[in-house]
């Protein structure tokens, strides 16, 4: 479509806007809505973006596609009072703790109820109060503050391609909540965040570890180290009016200081550990293993996708990576070096306390996982966003903007560029391949030179070469991109030797604990700010950082991957599929050797017979004298609901099955088994 | 005897169906139908059917159950049930042809006598007749009664009359050749042009032409199009799509077949409330039953066509009446409308084109192609041809379904079929006629003025009311419009889906209004804020619920703008309906002084001296009644002081 809209008199050219509020915005109005986000799919409910379209109807401009001629007016007095109108009402039922809230400062609702000229709520709350979520390790959820705009529901189903929360109920009840009523912790949220992150108001927000680190710093007893993620560094000015992507490493080492911090490290400094972890782990691999069939590597630095794999592809565990991200990398050294010291009685006795500073909601979720402790603590204690760290600086009255640069404590301050990339989408690959990389020379180029596949796929190839092989990357955005990556190399449709997955859009730049900025023109000037930091680097890989040969050649006194080294950086990860093995054994044999019969009693299963099924192999069983060589359960969904009733005998899966065929095939199975018992 | 030859899947020769059923229906002497429709059945008519079946053996009776066209022998009787007759209000209900007897309020105690009287002798037993509400005559059948007389019952004509389950009888009445016309002697595009001639206009509620959306689907370049049979009834009280479907469900399966022809459809869904077991099981019959003997499935009756349907249940939301919010659900998602465009004409179920007709509409299509757009145009006005079914309800004589060309006034439908307003004491008086509520919770109401407007599209949307899907609820001059205005509202804002934000927080801030109004909280802002509210609900809601929300309360604080007054500047409902402004108060004039009431209250609110006339304090009194039930001497009022 080509032409021009007539916005409040000025005539505007349409170029490819998908409606009409695209259009409009081009026009310098900053028209108001809740509900739309342009990568995410049009929802039309806030009815705030109103317009009246050639003098006549009024429609919200979200979802009108601009057509040549068409006269728009903007802000008619209908307009503006119905705005003014819709505003009341979400108002009216919305817990007005403004003063302290969390999001006083970026709340949109108020904002907006600020610039419409709302100065009277003429109706009364009629939602009763409703109970807050406080379920998840990560993040809060408050219902009396939602305006249900749904922009974190389609966040997390669009863009996540999880869908842990959704709509509820109808009417006045209607309400964004995980399945059942349950809370967050108990569902498949990954923890991202991006759901706080969207939300306009605070009906969902980080939990906060800040007056928890506040005691710990009054603790005298107590020896707080922070340690601070690279995304940090060009994000927390933003929060003192300096612009996006302002490198402030120096000055958040100073604030850390006089807040109160022992010391101040660099989480980039584990990123290094792990590009020599991981790089090393990729290399075996590769010299192991046959190319072609094989699965790629996928990286584990991002705590969200790990639980999502965990949860979603537990088939591709053994392909993700063992190491540790590199907060945990930073805390496990810190740890290690704590032990030694006690072992060597020269510890000053106070209890160490490791905080990160992270731009991420779900490091708060990684630092309570089982795995990452050791000797009966955390590696990490405490995780606070960036946001987290701007609220106690500013609470502290420190004028960030204003300090001198402060340095970092050496070794664990100090990283080469590899270890700053890491906060961008694509850094990690990079990182691996400056390190790996027979081709790469340092200075200013990159290993790898990255290319979309499509234009806002969230999917980026890129290749290198090393041991002589031409190694194919692909650095994914989103889990709704990496859940489709996944089946795509599970069902042998694609091929690729390392796979790096970023949950959040841009990579850790993008993070849900980064000041509110929903727009990708900030993340990538967060992400133009890390590759400076990057370039002035003299060391730009890895293998140059001289305290990372010195720390294996020394402390450890390992090869990487080796040793106390493995030990120490590496990790697990166990399946978290959503029902796992959960059965029930009806009938359990008593030969040495039985072959398990499952029938799955899932809901949809069960409404096409298996119930049936399950009672006629039970009576068959018992009446043909087969109990000795069988064991019978029923288990829960087997997620094959479409192609049910399914019933497993041996390692046979039946599909769309019967009686009839579970018999046949279980016959078969008890003929083999006594023929093998008597051969 | 003729021999219906069918082989597996292709369909049979509609002639010789038809000419085997009458030759078999000829076989018996009489026949009997008991209505089993939801109403009836609820009221023990299958009891009355088993024990009529019974009866009718012991008395040596030859009954056919059912009619098996393959049977030669002759007959005294077929015993068959119906659909829904549309008069629940005295069912069980049992018509006897040919005598032209219709009995009402059968009960199995009746059956013996309906046997010994009716089928042996053939006498009508005066008891089971109707009754004329106002003259009290007895009337011996359909014929006679004016609830059935004054109707012109063509989309509900064979409800009632025929058994649903049984496809050939559909067949003998003129079933399936419609369809027939259309697979074979009639292009896509002549569908759409006779539908377009027609006038034909959806009975949902919005009224848009059907002919047009069919032609708009019929244009769309794409292999897969659908059709939905829109069986999601929710308003109120209304019930004319449960009763097609489960009286007359070939009707729709023969519309959908046609509307596939003209559409390019091949697959459809009817989407039926689960609310309506018995529609549910009526039309999976009717499909199952046109599959196999070869109206649904692959080259239909050897046109070529392939098109087949599937009957889906509702999930329980109105919204689901939506069209976007129908396909949503259909496609198993959450039940919400979605911003159109694109409409769901070009984007509907699983994103392809997709039509969404109402089952009256759909159940009119067969008689439009047989007979032709000219016929079909002789009934109902020029901008609304042909009829409409209204559930008809409240406070008038006759309930039920009935069915009226467009056009029709509200004075016949009132006083003539339903037999007039009954007045407070539930006796007929047409003079306490108040209002009328047309169209449910989207439509308006009508009042004495509107007694004798046509009734149709156009005249009702011009006086702010709507056909809607045909919900009439009768008020007399005891129902308070507040209470009314504040009924429906409850009713939208709890199916409001809660999407946008006009609808979700607008129409329970009306609510609350509203139920300041009552409560007596109301002040001069209120009626101001409340018609500002609705408009910005009417305006800026993203679907056609949120948009009509509304009608009701503007409707009829237009219409009785007096009447809210009274509740917010006097504190006095003048019907006394709302507790809170209808205090009690003792007439000095009739109290005796006996003291009962003083006795009766649970608030010690009432006091006085023997013998003098009491008085009750009306800041301790609960307003609970409990002395006016006490009184003697009818000396305790309620709504004046």
């Amino acid at each position: 479509m080509s032409g021009f809209v007539t916005v409040d008199g000025i005539k505007v050219p349409i170029e490819g806007e998908a409606n009409l509020l695209a259009l409009i915005r081009k026009a310098n109005i900053d028209i108001p809505t809740f509900c739309y986000h342009s990568h995410l799919s049009t929802y039309g409910a806030c009815r705030l973006c109103l317009v009246e379209i050639n003098g006549k109807e009024i429609d919200a401009s979200c979802v009108v596609p601009p057509k040549d001629g068409m006269t728009i007016r903007t802000s008619t007095p209908r307009i503006r009072s119905m705005r003014r109108m819709n505003l009341e009402l979400l108002l009216a039922n919305h817990r007005q703790d403004c003063p302290t809230c969390e999001r006083s400062a970026s709340c949109k609702l108020r904002d907006l109820a600020s610039r419409m000229g709302v100065r009277d709520v003429r109706f009364r709350r009629t939602r009763p109060e409703q109970a807050i979520d406080e379920g998840s390790p990560c993040l809060v959820r408050d219902p009396n503050k939602c305006i249900l705009c749904g922009d974190c529901v389609r966040y997390c189903a669009e863009i996540q391609g999880i869908g842990a929360i959704d709509f509820a109920h109808r009417g006045t009840e209607a309400c964004v909540t995980p399945a059942f009523g349950k809370s967050l912790g108990e569902v498949d949220c990954v923890n991202c965040g991006q759901c706080a992150a969207i939300c306009p108001t605070a009906a969902i927000v980080p939990r906060s570890h800040v007056d928890a680190v506040w005691k710990e710093i009054d603790d005298p007893n107590a020896k707080v180290v922070a340690q601070v993620a690279p995304a940090v560094r060009v994000a927390l000015g933003e929060r003192f009016g300096l612009p996006a992507g302002t490198i402030t490493t120096g000055r958040i080492a100073a604030a850390l200081r006089m807040l109160g911090f022992d010391a101040v490290y660099d989480t980039a400094f584990g990123a290094d550990l792990t590009v020599v972890e991981e790089a090393t782990e990729f290399l075996g691999r590769l010299a192991a293993e046959e190319s072609g069939a094989r699965p790629p590597l996928f990286t584990s630095c991002c705590p969200a996708w790990v639980k999502f794999a965990e949860q979603s592809f537990p088939e591709l565990l053994p392909r993700l990576s063992s190491c540790m991200s590199p907060q945990s990398m930073v805390g496990s050294v810190l740890r290690e070096e704590k032990a030694r010291s006690v072992a060597s009685g020269k510890d000053d006795g106070r209890k160490l306390r490791v905080v990160s500073i992270m731009p991420c909601t779900a490091k708060k979720y990684e630092i309570a996982r089982p795995e990452l402790s050791r000797d009966g603590h955390k590696l990490v204690d405490y995780v606070l966003t960036t946001n987290e760290l701007a609220s106690m600086i500013q609470e502290a009255g420190i004028r960030f903007q204003d300090l001198r640069s402060g340095s970092m404590d050496l070794p664990l301050g100090f990283s080469s560029g590899a270890g700053i990339v890491f906060g961008r989408a694509g850094g990690v690959s990079e990182a691996v391949a400056r390190y790996a990389s027979a081709e790469y020379r340092g200075g200013s180029a990159e290993a790898l030179d990255f290319a979309e596949e499509a234009p806002g796929s969230g999917v980026r190839t890129a290749s290198f070469e090393a041991r002589g092989r031409r190694i194919t990357v692909l650095s994914v955005q989103g889990l709704a991109n990496a859940k489709r990556i996944a089946r795509e190399i599970l069902a042998g449709t694609r091929q690729a030797d390392l796979v790096e997955v970023m949950a959040c859009p841009g990579g850790c730049v993008g993070g849900a604990g980064q000041p509110i900025a929903t727009d990708a023109a900030s993340r990538s000037q967060r992400a133009a700010g890390l590759a400076q930091a990057d370039g002035e680097r003299e060391l730009r890989s890895t293998a140059d950082n001289p305290f990372i040969a010195s720390f294996y050649s020394g402390t450890l006194g390992c090869k990487p991957g080796e040793g106390r080294a493995h030990e120490l950086f590496h990790t697990r990860y166990s399946s978290k599929k959503r029902i796992q093995d959960a059965s029930i054994r009806l009938v359990k044999g008593s030969g040495q050797r039985r072959i398990p019969v499952k029938v799955c009693v899932g809901t949809s299963c069960f409404l096409k017979g298996s119930q049936a099924i399950l009672a006629d192999v039970l009576h068959h069983v018992e009446s043909g004298g087969l109990a000795d060589f069988v064991d019978v359960s029923a288990t829960f969904c087997s997620e094959k609901c479409g192609k049910g009733p399914t019933v497993t005998v041996g390692d046979t899966i039946l599909e769309r099955t019967t009686s009839a065929k579970v018999m046949e095939e279980l016959l078969a199975r008890v003929e083999e088994l006594k023929a093998g018992a008597t051969a | 005897m003729l021999r219906i030859e069918s082989k597996e899947g292709r369909a049979p020769d509609l002639e010789v169906v038809a000419a085997a059923w009458d030759s078999a229906r000829a076989r018996a002497l009489r026949r009997i139908v008991v209505c089993a429709g939801t109403g009836c059945i609820a009221n023990g008519s299958l009891k009355v059917y088993e024990a009529l079946k019974a009866r009718a053996a012991e008395a040596g009776l030859k009954v056919s159950i059912g009619l098996d066209v393959h049977n030669d022998a002759r007959k005294d009787a077929l015993l068959t049930k119906s659909g829904c007759q549309g008069f629940c209000q005295v069912g069980p209900l049992v018509t006897i042809e040919p005598d032209g007897i219709l009995y009402t309020h059968v009960h199995v105690e009746d059956v013996p006598e309906i046997v010994e009287k009716t089928l042996v002798r053939g006498e009508a037993i005066e008891r089971l007749q109707y009754r004329d509400p106002v003259s009290g005559e007895v009337k011996r059948g359909k014929g006679e009664i004016d609830f059935y007389a004054r109707q012109d019952r063509r989309v509900l004509s064979a409800c009632g009359v025929v058994d649903p389950e049984d496809l050939y009888e559909y067949i003998a009445r003129d079933g399936y050749r419609a369809a027939r016309k259309a697979l074979l002697e009639m292009s896509p595009a002549e569908v759409c042009e006779v539908m377009k001639a027609s006038g034909l206009r959806g009975r949902g509620g919005a009224g848009f032409p059907t002919g047009r959306k069919w032609e708009l689907a019929l244009r769309q370049d794409e292999k897969e199009k659908y059709i939905i049979c829109n069986g999601d009834e929710g308003d109120p009280g209304a019930f004319m799509d449960r009763s097609v479907l489960e009286g007359n469900p070939h009707s729709v399966v023969e519309g959908m077949l046609i509307g596939a022809r003209a559409t390019g459809a091949t697959v459809g869904y009817v989407y039926v409330r689960a609310e309506y077991p018995l529609a549910v099981v009526r039309i999976r019959a009717a499909v199952e039953a046109a599959r196999a003997s070869g109206f649904l499935g692959k080259d239909i009756m050897g046109s070529g066509v392939d098109f087949d349907i599937r009957v889906m249940e509702g999930a329980g939301a109105f919204v689901c009446g939506e069209a976007s919010a129908m396909v949503s659900s259909i496609m198993g998602n959450r039940g919400m409308p979605r911003p159109k465009p694109p409409r769901t004409a070009e984007k509907g179920l699983w994103g392809k084109p997709t039509v969404v007709n109402n089952v009256e509409t759909l159940a009119q299509v067969a008689t439009i192609v047989l007979h032709g757009a000219a016929e079909y145009r002789r009934t109902g006005t020029e901008s609304s041809p042909g009829t409409k079914t209204y559930a008809l309800t409240g406070h008038v004589a006759n309930t039920g379904l009935i069915e009226v060309p467009f056009g029709t006034s509200l004075r016949t439908v009132l006083f003539d079929i339903g037999g007039g307003v009954l007045g407070k004491d539930g006796k007929p008086d047409n003079a306490a006629f108040k209002a009328v509520q047309i169209g449910g919770p989207s439509g308006g109401c009508l009042t004495k003025e509107h007694l004798d407007i046509p009734m149709d599209f156009d005249s009702l949307g011009a006086i702010g009311a709507m056909v809607g899907s045909g919900g009439l609820v009768v008020m007399n001059d005891s129902t308070c419009m507040v209470q009314m205005a504040r009924f429906f509202m409850h009713f939208t804002q709890n199916e409001s889906c809660g999407k946008c934000v006009p609808c979700r927080e607008g129409t329970r801030q009306i609510l609350a209004l509203l139920d300041d109004i009552i409560e007596g909280r109301a002040d001069e802002t209120t009626l101001g804020l409340i018609e500002e509210l609705c408009e910005n609900v009417a305006e800026s809601s993203l679907c056609g619920l949120g948009a009509s929300a509304p009608s009701p309360v503007l409707s009829m604080l237009r219409q009785f703008r007096p009447e809210f007054e009274a509740h917010v500047r006097d504190k006095r409902c003048p019907t006394g309906q709302c507790k809170a402004l209808s205090p009690f108060a003792i007439d000095p004039a009739a109290c005796k002084g006996c003291g009962m009431c003083a006795k009766a209250c649970p608030a010690s609110a009432i006091s006085g001296e023997r013998k003098e006339a009491y008085r009750i304090d009306q800041a301790a009194c609960l307003r609970c009644g409990a002395c006016v039930a006490t009184c003697k001497f009818n000396a305790i009022k309620r709504g004046a002081l």
